[in-house]
């Protein structure tokens, strides 16, 4: 009988059958119901790959923007204008670093990554092969995306409270926010990742056209207003002004209005649901195409 | 054993004979082709970078700040004084990009090397080819760059000219480096810690504030630092100012490419053939 | 004279013995296999050849040079077709060829015409301007086998060259490879499909783990190794290994795969008829010629393609 056997040890003959598989209409409920959450936990796990980076800038990026902000640029400031909204530069520049760095991630994220998995990879077609519809592989994508622009934004504000950059009590929303104004300006972006056929030149495009000017122009570095008008409106359609604008008020108290706040919070939420349902539109366009 | 060591002391002869065929040409002309088949957005949008930089921190931040301590201890404005420091840290970040991320892709994903020096190249030639060409993209850059700072009337001196070689000088010191790096990599997320490590070099050398700001100890410690010797000379070029620490800047980058290209040439072979 | 004479030529990556002691020989104008499983060590011995892999040991001269120190002079006359392409995908069909002509520092006035020419032999004239990506998978590999021609190289060689084209492909390539020959031109092949190494080969070395297990033309080593028919008879899975003591007798040997059982024999036919004289009734039943794959798994206990 050793015959059947190769000299390995493997059994070729195994057919790995055991008939202890949940039963297909099992698999089909738990899927309907959960299967948003599955996508989410695979994209979380793949990040598993990378998470040395992840928790490097998280926990490098403020300590060496606090150094040299605070330290270096804020002298500058702070000896010829005296601070900037009436706080010290390095107490302004914060919230506004940490929103930038959220949603400057969430754009690493949902751009060679989406359009991966439809071109390269092509993961979301051997999701789509399972039970899962194209709606839950979009809105998991998303999810987990979003739990990782959490993460982040937690680990900055830690950093930036033990560097004392921020005064801890009210500045913790600023987790909330950032991780909003990530999602805000990511969902919109995933959703056309989606639709790309081709190289990807177009996220080069968007890195210098769109992103590097909203983290050099949306009032992260000197308030909005310092700006010539004809600079100004960057900021105004960039969610990371919105978002920062928000941060100020939770870290140091930036005087805003309630219809101010209003506007900031609503033009940031109206961007995610449109985002969320663009990408939903798109992912499933694609994957039943 | 005994045949590996008589390879391993080549005279210098021996050693173009194993690594050259003198046609490093060949690989210049593909880039070139490769350049004229483009997209010519993709070339161009290399050239905002910095130009958005500077209007950003120029202008917002310089509104903020008004004037700082130029070369020679004149006051000159923001503006005037991060210019030249973004001209270095672009010559720097090009260089770098190309030496590390686009020779480590050529060359695992693409598998554009392994289809040269299947041909009589090489790998003195592909090295050498490819160094050129990111050369050549920085030079366009670096003529950009000093066009549009020049128009905007913060440099004050014939001498900025020279700003464009010593560009691509301290381009050269840092891709040679940089290729040399590239041969102990194995994976893409290895180089994410150059950029860790090019970050703060970038913040602290000098370039968007003066290091006084910083302790002595750490200033000294800057003061080895490539790129603070770069922005300095890039900085007195700008204003025409030279005193002894000209000389100094210059040194170094001189010897840092003379040692890059010597790096790299030792570890060429371990780049290119395994 | 010999185009390749290496001796105990090895290659060790960290811990694994890739190429190990391997000694051969090539004549001018030979075509020369080396047939083995994926991870036998060929496609390291071919990269050794082109001098593009440094070898850990031994020696090796290429038209009477060590690739390693002269690398540039022993590629200029090899053609080197890879295991995947590595075609230039910044590049059109045509400037693949011609950029690559550059590489051998061959002159515009040669490669134009040439490059038309190469175009013409590998069916691709209409796809001269299209980027390699848009080409398909069959495409891209006669681009990248016209590509290893643009120097008129006196040796060959070819990684794979078929694996991935469908069969009327293989066999225009079959027919391009052996006109080739005929003119002249020295072959190295690395496969592990026999019949290709039937087709094109004079003689072969077969590889297993790094090292030779035997050596001759293809008819010798089915002379040597094996029987000249084999029968081969599926029981279902669950009986071919009951019945291999039971047929011990009816042939010279029997290999027992998991799907069906081989019995190597003179007379195929006579055999078959003596089991079902038997009483055992095969679910199905082939009698062939025996093959490569016979020397092989006779050689190594494993079957080529696993």
């Amino acid at each position: 009988m050793t015959e059947g056997v190769d000299p390995v040890g493997l059994d070729f003959n195994a057919l790995a059958y055991s008939g202890r598989a949940l039963g297909s209409a099992r698999q089909a409920q738990n899927v309907h119901r959960w299967g948003w959450w599955y996508q989410a936990e695979w994209r979380l796990l793949g990040m598993k790959a990378y998470w040395t980076s992840i928790l490097g800038s998280a926990v490098l990026t403020p300590l060496l923007y606090v150094l040299a902000m605070g330290i270096g640029l804020g002298a500058l400031v702070d000896s010829s204008s005296g601070g900037v909204e009436g706080v010290p530069y390095l107490t302004f520049v914060a919230p506004g670093l940490l929103v930038a760095t959220v949603v400057m991630s969430s754009v690493n994220e949902l751009t060679f990554p989406v359009m991966g998995g439809f071109k390269w990879q092509k993961l979301y077609f051997a999701r789509a092969a399972t039970a899962a519809t194209p709606s839950q592989v979009a809105v998991g994508e998303l999810l987990a995306v979003g739990v990782r622009m959490v993460a982040e934004a937690a680990l900055f504000w830690v950093v930036l409270v033990a560097l004392g950059a921020v005064d801890p009590r009210w500045s913790w929303l600023m987790i909330g926010i950032a991780a909003l104004a990530g999602m805000a300006f990511g969902a919109p972006l995933a959703s056309y990742s989606a639709t790309l056929e081709d190289e990807g030149f177009e996220f080069s495009m968007i890195q210098r056209f769109v992103v590097m000017p909203m983290f050099l122009f949306a009032g992260t570095f000197y308030p909005l207003a310092t700006m010539p008008l004809y600079l100004q409106w960057i900021g105004w359609i960039s969610p990371m002004w919105h978002g920062t604008q928000l941060a100020r008020a939770v870290a140091f108290g930036l005087p805003l209005t309630n219809g101010e706040v209003a506007m900031h919070l609503g033009f940031l939420v109206i961007l995610l649901a449109v985002g969320i349902a663009l990408t939903v539109r798109n992912f499933t366009r694609r994957l039943n195409r | 054993m005994t045949t590996k060591l008589i390879r391993i002391r080549p005279g210098v002869g021996a050693w173009m004979a194993a690594n050259s065929s003198g046609n490093a040409g060949a690989v210049i002309g593909r880039g070139f082709k490769v350049i004229r088949n483009q997209n010519w957005m993709i070339i161009v949008s290399g050239f905002f970078e910095p130009v958005f930089y500077l209007l950003s921190m120029g202008i917002g931040l310089g509104a903020l700040i008004g004037t700082v301590t130029g070369p020679g201890g004149h006051q000159i404005s923001y503006a005037a004084y991060i210019a030249p420091a973004l001209l270095a840290t672009s010559a720097m970040n090009g260089a770098i990009y190309d030496s590390t991320w686009n020779v480590f892709f050529k060359l695992r994903f693409a598998k554009l090397y392994e289809g040269m020096l299947a041909t009589s190249l090489g790998p003195l030639d592909v090295a050498a080819g490819e160094i050129f060409m990111a050369l050549f993209r920085g030079f366009l850059y670096a003529v950009g760059f000093t066009v549009v700072i020049a128009s905007m009337g913060l440099t004050t001196s014939w001498w900025a000219l020279a700003m464009i070689p010593v560009a691509l000088l301290i381009a050269l010191g840092f891709a040679a480096i940089g290729m040399a790096l590239t041969s102990y990599f194995t994976t893409f997320q290895q180089m994410d810690w150059i950029n860790i490590a090019l970050l703060p070099m970038f913040m602290f050398s000098a370039t968007l504030f003066p290091i006084e700001a910083f302790p002595e100890v750490m200033q000294w410690f800057i003061m080895t630092l490539p790129l603070w010797h770069g922005v300095e000379l890039m900085r007195q070029l700008s204003v025409g100012h030279w005193d002894a620490s000209t000389a100094v800047h210059l040194t170094y980058f001189v010897a840092m490419s003379v040692l890059g290209v010597a790096f790299a040439t030792r570890r060429l072979r371990t780049l290119f053939l395994r | 004279m010999s185009v390749i004479e290496a001796t105990q030529l090895t290659k060790v990556y960290s811990d694994l013995r890739a190429v190990d002691a391997v000694s051969f020989r090539v004549a001018t104008g030979e075509s020369f296999g080396l047939l083995g499983p994926n991870g036998a060590g060929k496609s390291t011995t071919m990269r050794m050849i082109g001098g593009t892999s440094l070898r850990t040991s031994g020696t090796l001269l290429v038209n009477g040079l060590d690739p390693e120190t002269h690398g540039p002079e022993v590629r200029a006359s090899l053609g080197v077709v890879p295991q995947t392409d590595n075609l230039d995908t910044e590049l059109n069909a045509r400037d693949n060829l011609i950029m690559y002509g550059r590489y051998f520092g061959l002159p515009y006035s040669y490669l134009r015409p040439k490059a038309e020419e190469l175009l013409q032999f590998a069916q691709l004239s209409e796809k001269a301007t299209e980027k390699v990506d848009n080409l398909s998978g069959g495409m891209k590999r006669r681009l990248t086998i016209a590509r290893a021609l643009v120097n008129e190289p006196s040796v060959l060689l070819l990684d794979e060259p078929t694996t991935g084209l469908d069969p009327q492909a293989r066999h225009i390539l079959w027919d391009r490879l052996f006109r080739l020959k005929e003119q002249g031109v020295t072959l190295i092949v690395t496969t592990h499909f026999m019949d290709e190494a039937e087709q094109l080969c004079d003689r072969l070395l077969v590889m297993d783990h790094g090292q030779i297990v035997a050596e001759g033309s293809p008819a010798a080593l089915i002379q040597q190794y094996s029987t000249r028919e084999v029968l081969e008879l599926r029981f279902g899975s669950d009986r071919n290994v009951a019945l291999v003591e039971r047929l011990r007798g009816y042939a010279d040997s029997i290999e027992a795969l998991p799907d069906r059982l081989l019995l190597y024999t003179a007379d195929g036919e006579a055999v078959l008829a003596r089991v079902r004289a038997d009483g055992l009734d095969p679910v199905t039943s082939l009698v062939r010629r025996a093959s490569l794959e016979d020397v092989f798994l006779r050689l190594t206990g494993r079957s080529l393609i696993d």
